[in-house]
């Protein structure tokens, strides 16, 4: 390598990405941001310092080699970036859309201690993307080992434990309870920040590690997770249903029509394709006036699908202001782009009625900032007096969601006081070979935190079945295969096709 | 993606009872064999359909099949009036979903089915003889001709009141001269059952709350995922937020406020109607191009 980097050699500016104009966007739904080209990636690659101790990994919750996989874009040697990655991470593609990194390996960079930090997201996404576009795929001839795997569930938990356990030579199955797998992926996160087309690309990666999906197959009601070990045979099972039972706002009003939860806003649109509504026959009604209710990605989401299929005006009503605002940064900064309206510390308080069941305005109250609550987050409290009515005709809540019941209503697993699965450290449950992990232990987080809890339910259950060489990885520029020499013969016997 | 559609949901038998109500039983033996009375099922007649939620009429384990009795009122069940044949397959079939029907130890029941509901009581009617009880089967038609299962549930019924619009056959009245007839004759019932449009049990819930008899009903809003996920299917029960798809589809009738039940109902009337013109005319248009 010529010359060591520093903060000086370095170029200065983050490499901006092209995006697709709000007003032309905000009329269709293909995606916004447009991606890194060859050259922005080679720019962008040459601003990492290759630090000799990256905080960068431990930043991620799969603990991708940060460093060494930008080192290879930079080598334009991009199928080894994606082998990097693929060892941790089996969705670049969508981890790189879809990743909080401002909170993660980006908030950690050490380049961001002086300069705006290196856009690890957009660098993961080129390679995820060339990857898909190349056809490129980590799946050796794995060496079957007989055991059977189930999961439940396929969203970004189920298929992050699916694929290492299909990598470790099991046989796994995912169960799916809708016609098409990805979880959350398919039904919450719109097109427009990620198109359905990279999700079948990684399922399908998936599906060449010998996963199995079974899709309309809802457990807990079809067979219960007891049966799947006692009757059809499963020797571990995983769960990660997540945790989507929309929390509703509690307030008068919020059952009339044109009052819905974002779950089911998002779920029309996007998995149900009700934005080609009647060419698709589920139904979308839309108001003109929309209200959107929390300040989350999903709200953000909610607003922008909103604007797409339409609405004149969209306003996002928030009871604290936007420094608490969960969102990614980058998806407020997009809808206040795309000319959302945002009413800080504003919280509804009751939602009218027209006299026919609909909706024709809300009454809201200001609200200020107290002290700090159990999140650390300042605790809204009202400003008495300062209640206001607004015109709406149709109000979206995305205030976060409780545990989904199945589960719990149709197994012994022992539950906490909210309804979620309780786990101990490794993830394993009350009953014995059965793990979960991803919201439907934790309440609602990110996909990469979902990734991250499915690999280390797999972890786990490999020790629980005892499988051997339980942090298998593949390193394409060795004569090894996930760690093993190929001339040995291991435990689980692997050989290239 | 070829795997996502391995799973086909194969129609076995078909029956039409009337111009507009039909039987289909549809081939799955996972879910003949976990299904159970009051349960439903969420089917997607196609891939660009929507997810209709159709309560479960009949199953048979050993066949392997379970039966839905579809009532072709809308686009996607008029759509699947006309393309579901013998030897065709639904694209997808979920479920069985909602809690199973608390088959209590009542001695003495009343199950009414009216309308769509009809063919879903059956199953409740069949495992609270099972069970024991002495059932009264009281079901509501317009006229004789659109009377179907009448030998399926005189097998399960002790009695079996039917009342018909024009009085062609039974008695001349809607169920709840059914239910009032069933009361009058027995004292002592001791729970009443009723599935049918939401104007019927509620009828039914108001027939039954004077003798203070505790009444079921099982409700059908609209649903998308029928799994807990969307909230669409909300309904109030006793002034609590429920919903049918996990909680229920069972309420007790006397808590249950059907006017909400009713508006919610009408949500999406104008699309509905946008839907079944726009396929009318493709129907027509068909017709017209075909010799």
């Amino acid at each position: 390598m010529a010359g060591k980097k520093t903060i000086r050699t370095i170029p200065q500016e983050r490499t901006p990405v092209s995006e697709q104009p709000p007003m032309e966007r905000i009329r269709n739904f293909a995606e916004v941001n447009c991606g890194y080209t060859e050259n922005e990636a080679l720019r962008e690659a040459q601003r990492c310092l290759q630090c000799a101790d990256p905080v960068c990994i431990a930043g991620c919750p799969v603990a991708i080699d940060i460093p060494r996989f930008i080192e290879k874009i930079g080598e334009r040697n991009y199928r080894g970036a994606y082998e990097v990655i693929a060892k941790t991470n089996l969705l670049p593609a969508v981890c790189g859309r879809v990743c909080p990194q401002e909170t993660q390996c980006e908030g950690v960079c050490t380049v961001a201690d002086t300069l705006e930090p290196v856009a690890i997201g957009r660098l993961e996404r080129f390679i995820g993307d060339r990857a898909i576009a190349e056809g490129w795929t980590t799946a050796p001839y794995i060496e079957p080992n007989g055991y059977r795997i189930a999961i439940v569930g396929s969203g970004p938990a189920g298929v992050a434990c699916a694929a290492d356990m299909a990598k470790a030579g099991c046989e796994v199955t995912v169960f799916e309870a809708f016609h098409r797998p990805g979880g959350v992926l398919r039904y919450g996160i719109p097109d427009f920040r990620l198109p359905n087309e990279v999700i079948d690309a990684e399922i399908d990666n998936l599906r060449k590690l010998g996963a199995k999906f079974e899709c309309n197959t809802i457990v807990g009601r079809l067979f219960t997770v007891e049966q799947l070990i006692e009757e059809l045979g499963f020797h571990a099972v995983f769960i990660g249903t997540g945790a989507g039972y929309p929390a509703m706002l509690g307030i008068p009003g919020d059952s009339l029509n044109n009052v819905l939860s974002a779950n089911e806003l998002l779920t029309r649109c996007n998995l149900m394709r009700a934005k080609q509504f009647p060419n698709f026959d589920t139904p979308m009604p839309l108001g003109k006036r929309v209200v959107v209710v929390g300040a989350g990605n999903t709200a953000m989401d909610a607003m922008r699908v909103c604007l797409r299929l339409g609405a004149e005006k969209v306003h996002c009503i928030y009871r604290r202001s936007r420094a608490e605002a969960p969102a990614r940064a980058e998806e407020i900064q997009h809808a206040e782009e795309e000319g959302i309206e945002f009413h800080w510390l504003t919280n509804p308080i009751e939602i009218l009625d027209d006299g026919k069941g609909n909706v024709r305005g809300m009454r809201c109250i200001r609200m200020e900032l107290g002290e700090p609550d159990e999140s650390g987050r300042r605790r809204p409290v009202p400003v008495p007096g300062s209640e206001f009515e607004f015109e709406t005709d149709q109000v979206v809540f995305a205030i976060g969601t409780n545990a989904n019941p199945i589960i719990g209503q149709t197994s012994k697993l022992k539950l906490n006081k909210k309804g979620y699965i309780e786990t101990d450290e490794t993830l394993a449950t009350s009953m014995a070979g059965v793990f979960a992990g991803g919201d439907i232990v934790t309440g609602a987080a990110t996909v990469i935190e979902a990734m991250g809890a499915g690999r280390t339910a797999a972890q786990n259950m490999k020790t629980y079945l005892g499988i051997r060489d339980a942090n298998l990885s593949y390193d394409g520029d060795k004569d090894t295969l996930f760690g093993i020499n190929l001339r040995e013969r291991n435990f689980v016997r692997l050989r290239v096709r | 993606m070829n795997e996502d559609r391995e799973s086909r949901f194969e129609i076995v038998a078909r029956e039409d009872y009337s111009d507009v109500t039909f039987m289909l039983e549809v081939q799955h033996q996972l879910m003949a064999r976990a299904a159970k009375p009051g349960q439903f099922v969420v089917v997607m007649s196609h891939e660009h359909g929507e997810r209709v939620p159709l309560t479960i009429a009949d199953f048979d384990s050993k066949k392997g099949t379970v039966t839905l009795v579809i009532q072709a009122v809308g686009k996607t069940t008029r759509e699947m009036q006309q393309t579901c044949r013998i030897g065709t397959a639904l694209y997808a079939v979920a479920g069985p979903v909602g809690h199973p029907s608390l088959i209590g130890d009542a001695k003495k029941v009343v199950c009414v089915g009216g309308g769509l509901g009809v063919a879903p009581i059956f199953p409740q009617a069949r495992a609270f003889k099972e069970n024991g009880a002495y059932v009264i089967g009281v079901l509501g038609f317009r006229t004789e001709k659109l009377v179907f299962w009448e030998k399926k549930f005189r097998s399960v019924c002790d009695e079996l009141i039917l009342c018909t619009d024009d009085g062609s056959i039974g008695i001349k009245g809607l169920v709840t001269d059914g239910i009032k007839l069933a009361i009058a004759n027995h004292p002592d019932i001791d729970e009443v059952v009723a599935i049918g449009p939401p104007v019927m049990m509620k009828a039914s819930a108001e027939t039954t709350r004077p003798h203070g008899i505790r009444t079921m009903v099982s409700l059908n809003p609209i649903m998308v995922d029928g799994t807990g996920m969307c909230g669409g299917c909300r309904v109030k029960v006793n002034d609590q937020v429920k919903f049918a798809c996990v909680d229920g589809p069972d309420f007790d009738g006397h808590k249950v406020d059907f006017a909400d039940l009713m508006t919610r109902l009408r949500r999406f009337a104008d699309e509905e109607k946008t839907a079944l013109e726009r396929w009318s005319q493709t129907c027509r248009m068909k017709g017209l191009a075909e010799p």
